[in-house]
């Protein structure tokens, strides 16, 4: 092609590419590179900034306190999947049967869904209040002990993990019952014919042929799971005694409770290399155990 | 995607099923589908009842129900206006979203022009940032241009999404040249194929993009408890956080809350749950 034919579309370009690339510059790319730069500073949002070069990531690696956000985003990671994955896996394979009503529970399982956050975690801190919430008042009418859950150090973890698994069940749901649909039917026929019993079928054909809904609700999981706030925030606001504080939280803490917005500029580029590692290592990975059909 | 004809050959279980078999199927669908819609119902009731009866937890039946809480609610908070700025913030940011991605879907498609490759590489760069990386300056943005508490503030980061406009190019690419070629045949211009023709064979695609908009920008938390102060310009996240702190142990006024921000977004799903459901379930295929 030639130079002027090249450019001939120019005018075409700029009206269709403008109007998202304006708003990606100023309100994504700069505040990007800004953020990076702050990072290299101690700056408490008010006086001038003051430059200390790498020494916010490097005191940030050394801090017992970040090593305790990481750990309770990790705890939350690990408790959350397992739970949303096999209980989204179950409701999928329910679903999937020829069941009455199927269309109405597949749209209950999903309120949750479109549900806020927010509201998800002052429903749930209500329903896990220690003196009358509804859930102890039901371990104790039955004799089971009952946790202090958001007001106890050892168990405001779980509280949250609890409360997001059920928020997200549906959405797990949704995507594995979408995967389990695009199984072609003569995969188990053929299956059958060989004379597999239905437990064979579901770990030879349906969990492999399922491995790449799988792939994608586990990397969409750590994602947003690594990047967990809201229903802590709302929940627990990191308590007790900071027992609960993930790694948003703190990043949210440093800039506007504590005035380091250097430390947390540093501390939100640790996070999203993690992210970023964590994403590339699976996507690396899911040739061993993705199969597309 | 799969495609419908399909389902009636689709895998149905075990095709040995008893009756008793089928029984606990349903035994154990309809218990989670009432450990999923409980909570609901304990938010309803929890609001109407009594403040002093709460001491000991409600019960399922109320005694004297009252709808104290709620007008506590309204005289606390300025809780339609924040419905409105809930509801007008989600719609504005869809439009946003919908008329900057395709655009951008269509140039990237369809336009061929130097360094298009680079462009897109800072489109995605963009798509992997999460918003904690940028909100420090993008708050310091707002507050210089003295735009902290304002609509614009929190329009201004949703206005385009690198998400739909990757989901959207997709969809552009999949819709045959051909048409393009015909229509330029007989004199259609970029804007009228672009309007005419791929706009209404992308709808799919646009139904999901609206529906991750909408459910973002509704659900979106950090940013509004960053930027915004004055409740006038709260949405329901933060208004009902701020609530929270206001009334710690009212957890009827608090429920009341809680109520008033599910209805709308439960009214909004019960008229597009399909495609709510489609959408979502679309992005995990491919």
């Amino acid at each position: 092609m030639s130079r002027p034919a090249r450019w001939r579309n120019l005018g075409w370009v700029l009206f269709f590419l403008l109007p998202s690339a304006i708003p990606l510059f100023v309100f994504t790319l700069v505040p990007m590179v800004s953020s990076l730069w702050v990072s290299l500073h101690r700056w408490n949002l008010i006086s001038p900034m003051e430059w200390v070069g790498l020494s916010n990531y490097s005191n940030l690696l050394t801090d017992p306190m970040t090593r305790r956000v990481f750990l309770h985003t990790l705890i939350y990671v690990v408790g959350y999947l397992p739970i949303v994955y096999a209980g989204g896996l179950a409701l999928a394979l329910a679903l999937n049967q020829r069941l009455k009503g199927r269309a109405f529970l597949r749209a209950t399982y999903f309120l949750p869904v479109v549900t806020s956050w927010v509201v998800v975690a002052l429903v749930w801190k209500w329903l896990l209040n220690p003196t009358n919430g509804l859930v102890n008042q039901v371990l104790g009418a039955i004799g089971l002990p009952e946790p202090g859950w958001w007001t106890d150090p050892h168990w405001a973890l779980p509280a949250v993990i609890l409360s997001s698994a059920w928020k997200d069940l549906g959405f797990v749901m949704v995507i594995l019952l979408a995967g389990l649909q695009s199984i072609p039917g003569d995969l188990y026929e053929a299956a059958k014919v060989d004379g597999s019993n239905a437990w064979q079928r579901f770990w030879r054909v349906t969990l492999p042929l399922l491995s790449p809904s799988t792939f994608f609700v586990v990397v969409i999981s750590l994602i947003n799971g690594f990047q967990v706030f809201d229903q802590v925030y709302v929940m627990t606001a990191g308590g007790p005694a900071g027992s609960s504080q993930v790694v948003v939280g703190q990043i949210y803490d440093l800039t506007f409770r504590y005035g380091r917005a250097g430390e947390a500029s540093a501390l939100s580029w640790i996070l999203f290399a993690l992210i970023l590692v964590i994403t590339v290592v699976q996507i690396r990975g899911q040739r061993r155990w993705v199969h597309y059909a | 995607m799969h495609d419908s004809r399909r389902r009636s050959t689709q895998y149905s279980g075990p095709e040995t099923r008893s009756l008793t078999a089928r029984l606990a199927l349903y035994a154990a669908v309809l218990v989670g589908a009432a450990i999923m819609l409980f909570p609901f119902l304990w938010t309803v009731i929890t609001s109407i009842t009594p403040e002093g009866s709460l001491a000991d937890g409600p019960t399922l039946i109320v005694d004297n129900p009252t709808l104290g809480a709620y007008r506590t609610l309204v005289d606390a908070l300025p809780i339609w206006r924040i419905v409105l700025n809930s509801l007008g913030v989600a719609v504005a940011s869809t439009a946003f979203q919908l008329v900057t991605g395709s655009m951008a879907a269509y140039g990237f498609a369809r336009l061929h022009f130097p360094l298009k490759n680079v462009v897109f590489g800072f489109y995605l760069a963009t798509l992997m940032v999460p918003l904690q990386v940028l909100v420090v300056p993008l708050f310091i943005e707002m507050k210089t241009l003295n735009l902290q508490d304002t609509y614009f503030a929190l329009l201004a980061p949703t206005i385009a999404s690198a998400f739909g406009v990757f989901l959207l190019r997709q969809a552009v690419s999949a819709v045959p040249l051909e048409l393009d070629e015909a229509a330029t045949i007989d004199g259609a211009g970029h804007l009228r194929i672009f309007t005419t023709i791929v706009l209404p064979l992308i709808r799919p695609a646009l139904a999901t993009v609206a529906v991750f908009a909408f459910m973002g920008s509704w659900n979106s938390f950090l940013w509004p408890l960053v930027v915004i102060r004055s409740p006038e310009f709260m949405t329901l996240p933060l208004g009902l956080s701020t609530l929270q702190g206001q009334f710690t142990t009212q957890w009827d006024v608090v429920m009341a809350g809680s109520v008033v921000s599910i209805v709308p977004i439960a009214i909004v799903y019960l008229l597009a749950q399909r495609h709510i459901i489609a959408g979502v379930a679309h992005t995990g295929i491919k």
